[in-house]
């Protein structure tokens, strides 16, 4: 019964954004709304003696279950009692209830957490326990039993209740807490002499403030709910009247006067839909206030991008891989992603990008510059909201940019595979290793569940595994993250690709695990005569791999060419700028002027702590 | 795995220790004159001192504990003190109604919940919002007030159940069907709001993850690469919150049987109370704390199941 699903973790906020939080929950319509109408519900149980035309306890014989008269707009109830009265005096006990609740629920849950949160990680084990214990039980049950041995009081079960409701805040307050506890502001408080009770009550109350108040609304509304519960049951009090004596009244006598249970319904159902819908109306309002306030930061891309036009650098007939077919034709391509507000935002502007049969094709340039947008433009799996606005994806003469997504799901993997960059989260923590590799097999090449089984097993082997048997039958979390790429290699090049899409395939390794798996990746390149898509922010694995380059920056490609040709000549200032940011690193720098700076390049880039100088830069 | 059962299975075994500890303490100390209860204002001064020395209440409480816990673990829980029937059997002779009730509503809550997460996370858009508007309502509005509502437009307008009463299954299969209906529907609906809202957050969730994308790039399907891998790692959360429910359909279950006038655990439970019959209560408590443990180890194994990194948790 105590369940909170839709708990509120609201982000911490500044200042500013909460003070107005009142004020903007008056304009929201669906806020003012329900804060109307529950004001109206405490005035009118705060006025009661004022409001009900009659007293709520007074019956009289002759007017048992009367329908509704002159100055008795609700009728009368069973014992003769005026059910407009009645309900006017109820909604005060059955607030008065909840609120009780509330407050016992707040003291020891607010105090609870905030001494836990900020003294220490002992409370942390103590008090999941007790949580633990105190959601092994319905609220409902703990409450039979306590009236068992203590009677029908309404405000004693209201008190059990506030401690079993407690644990929503304790979580809600200790997770606040330890979150805020070790922020710089909270230190600097402490380091300037502030006591430990300022502090509290000074930086980390104002953090809780805003997801309490929005937390006490889910409780009012479960307190009410369950009081109502116990006294419907015929538990409660009856000599007070509430909201759920009323309803117990109305169920005996569902035949002879339905309407008797209709009003107190009415009533309950309301004030516990307006409170979660506060709740609700709240939280939206402070995320959309933290959204906003994200929004309003000035747009990372520098103003100079264009200044300088694109460099297209000669063909150079003499390097390898220059002459198979063209298998992928990208041209002026363009990536934008839906806004919110309706419009879109591109992210990708322009690119065209020629890979041959037997190629490998670079795309190089600083996290955001588009390079993994565009990778997965030809996969058309871009996230949610991104679609191609422009351009065309040719392969195998077919334009990928209007394929349907049936056609799509035919290419991928068979025709057009994917290597992905962070090995462990690109595998399915749920399956084995073996069920990942035998599944898309027997889907795209149509073979049985034995063949798959046995190709996968040769793969592993070829992809450079010790032990393929142990490692099919592992889970992901099992191997290591050397390993788990090389899985994922296997798993890509399992359908046989002419084009292999791999994103930054060794970022997220170790630096000699990194070079095993570029070798890896160029024996299977030549073995299987693939068209290669290599995106990296890493000019040695360009050196290393590629045969031509194109580099990327702000959505546009800048500078594209042979690999020699960028290397020896690169004319664009930003390439320029990139090339010596690794060349004022590196040991080889003679090397350069003789021509084959590539090589020079590689080996410059065997050293480590320049392997991610374009990262660094960003 | 076996360690990971084992493990679940002791803390299990002391929570319900603890929750007995506490339970046995509270209700056998603030019981006032239990005698004095039992036997009525007429009772003489020597017939309290004979019953309370029969109960064994007046002897420590340690030591009650101690002889109600002996008999607890082999399965005695005394007799109630009013009809003089066993406690177990008092249990036992209406658990199967109550559970068939609890686990009715948990099936329907898990295919609904799914259904309308998996629609809201794909959909999004209106049936986004649709999902969500049904979910505040469903976890605003009290479940006993949705009984009310069903019985009566269903029973009461449309006459097509019966309001109230219980057939046996083995009397009358199709009787039990309709007599279990209504309950079911007024138990599931809350429990549908709360598990629909967070599988369609841990589909939307699951969705983002890479291995999706990878798993695409393969030449999988977007629905098969949902359906089976996509629903299985969002099942987790899913099935948590769904334990949750099933302790509050427990809860759930004392009004709505009220309502149906269904003979289960809730009938007891609430005649129990009002009588002040303690030993029938701690039975009751036990029960429930018994129930609670063992669904959530079944949980667990699942969760086990669906996904082997928790068994290292």
């Amino acid at each position: 019964m105590i369940d909170l699903t839709p708990t509120v973790m609201a982000p911490a906020l500044p200042r500013a954004a909460r003070r107005s939080l009142f004020s903007r929950l008056l304009r929201n319509p669906v806020g003012l709304g329900t804060m109307i109408f529950l004001a109206l519900l405490v005035l009118s149980a705060i006025f009661a003696p004022l409001l009900a035309p009659h007293d709520p306890n007074s019956s009289s014989i002759q007017d048992v279950l009367g329908g509704p008269s002159d100055g008795h707009p609700l009728g009368f109830d069973s014992s003769g009692r005026d059910v407009f009265s009645r309900l006017i005096f109820a909604g005060r006990f059955s607030l008065a209830g909840a609120a009780l609740a509330l407050v016992i629920a707040l003291v020891i849950g607010v105090t609870g957490g905030l001494i836990a949160g900020y003294y220490g990680k002992w409370f942390d084990s103590v008090s999941s326990w007790l949580t633990g214990l105190l959601m092994a039980l319905p609220g409902i049950v703990v409450l039979l039993a306590a009236r068992s041995v203590l009677g029908p009081s309404m405000w004693l079960s209201m008190m059990i209740f506030g401690v079993l409701l407690s644990p929503a805040f304790f979580r809600l307050v200790y997770a606040s807490v330890t979150a805020v506890r070790n922020e710089l502001y909270v230190d600097a408080a402490r380091v300037a002499g502030l006591g430990d009770s300022r502090i509290i009550g000074k930086h980390i109350l104002t953090v809780v403030r805003a997801p309490v108040i929005i937390q006490s609304a889910m409780v009012l509304g479960i307190a009410i709910a369950i009081q109502a519960g116990l006294d419907f049951l015929g538990l409660g009090d009856q000599s007070i009247p509430t909201w759920g004596t009323m309803l117990n009244d109305g169920f005996r006598q569902i035949y002879k006067e339905p309407m008797l249970i209709l009003w107190p319904s009415v009533v309950i159902a309301l004030t516990c839909v307006a409170l979660t819908l506060l709740a609700n109306t709240m939280r939206d309002e402070l995320e959309r206030s933290g959204k906003a306030k994200r929004r309003r930061r000035p747009p990372l891309r520098p103003a100079d991008v264009n200044k300088t036009a694109a460099v297209f650098h000669a063909e150079d007939l003499s390097s390898s891989g220059r002459t198979g077919e063209v298998l992928l034709d990208v041209r002026d391509l363009a990536i934008g992603y839906d806004q919110a507000d309706g419009t879109v935002k591109t992210v990708v502007h322009d690119v065209s990008l020629i890979v041959r049969r037997g190629e490998v094709h670079g795309l190089i340039g600083e996290s955001g510059s588009g390079k993994t947008q565009t990778a997965w433009s030809i996969l058309r799996l871009l996230p949610e909201g991104g679609r191609v606005t422009g351009g065309a994806i040719f392969f195998e003469g077919k334009d990928l940019a209007l394929a349907s997504e049936k056609e799509m799901t035919k290419i991928r993997g068979k025709k057009i595979a994917y290597i992905p960059q962070e090995p462990m989260s690109n595998l399915d923590s749920a399956f084995t290793i073996g069920s990942q590799l035998v599944e898309p097999m027997r889907v795209c090449l149509g073979i049985s569940k034995k063949e798959a089984t046995q190709r996968a097993l040769k793969l592993l082997a070829r992809v450079g595994i010790p032990n393929p048997e142990r490692t099919f039958a592992a889970y992901p979390h099992e191997v290591s993250g050397g390993m788990a790429q090389r899985v994922l290699i296997a798993g890509a090049v399992s359908c046989d690709p002419d084009l292999l899409i791999a994103d930054e395939p060794t970022t997220a390794l170790d630096v000699t695990v990194q070079a095993e798996v570029l070798d890896l990746l160029r024996e299977l390149q030549r073995e299987l005569n693939m068209g290669v898509v290599l995106v990296t922010h890493n000019f040695g694995v360009v050196a290393d791999l590629c045969d031509r380059v194109s580099v990327m920056r702000d959505g546009r490609v800048i500078e594209t060419g042979p690999v020699r040709a960028i290397f020896n000549e690169a004319k664009h200032p930003y390439t320029q700028s990139l090339l010596a940011a690794i060349l004022e690193d590196g040991e080889a720098r003679g090397d350069l002027d003789e021509g084959n700076s590539a090589r020079a390049a590689a080996a410059a880039l065997k050293n480590p702590s320049i392997s991610d100088t374009i990262g660094a830069q960003s | 795995m076996f360690r990971f059962i084992l493990r679940r299975l002791l803390s299990g075994v002391v929570l319900l220790f603890l929750i007995s500890t506490i339970a046995f303490s509270l209700l056998y100390v603030g019981g006032g004159d239990i005698a004095r209860r039992i036997l009525g204002q007429m009772a003489t001064p020597e017939t309290v001192v004979q019953k309370t020395e029969e109960l064994g209440l007046n002897r420590p409480l340690y030591e009650q504990y101690f002889s109600w816990l002996t008999g607890a673990v082999q399965g005695d829980l005394g007799s109630s003190w009013f009809t003089g029937q066993l406690v177990t059997e008092g249990i036992t002779s209406r658990l199967a109604v109550t559970l068939s009730l609890v686990i009715g509503a948990i099936i329907l809550i898990a295919i609904i919940a799914v259904v309308l997460g998996v629609w809201a996370a794909i959909r999004g858009g209106w049936a986004d919002k649709i999902v969500q508007a049904i979910s505040i309502l469903g976890f605003a509005i009290p479940g006993f007030l949705i009984a009310l509502g069903l019985v009566t437009l269903f029973a009461l307008n449309l006459k097509w159940f019966k309001p109230t009463g219980y057939t046996a299954f083995t009397d009358s299969p199709s009787g039990w069907a309709a007599s279990v209906t209504l309950p079911i529907i007024a138990l599931a609906i809350g429990g549908i709001a709360g598990v629909a809202q967070q599988v369609r957050g841990s589909v939307v969730d699951a969705l983002r993850q890479d291995y999706v994308r990878t798993l695409r790039s393969r030449g999988l399907s977007f629905n098969r690469v949902v359906f089976k891998h996509v629903l299985r790692n969002a099942g987790g959360p899913a099935l948590a919150v769904l334990a949750v429910q099933f302790v509050g359909l427990l809860g759930g279950a004392v009004i709505v049987e009220q309502i149906f006038a269904i003979p289960g655990l809730g009938q007891v439970s609430v005649q129990a109370t009002t009588q002040g019959d303690i030993p029938m209560v701690m039975g009751l408590v036990v029960a429930t704390a018994m129930i609670v443990v063992i669904v959530n180890l079944l949980i667990d194994l699942l969760q086990g199941w669906l996904n082997p990194k928790v068994r290292l948790s």
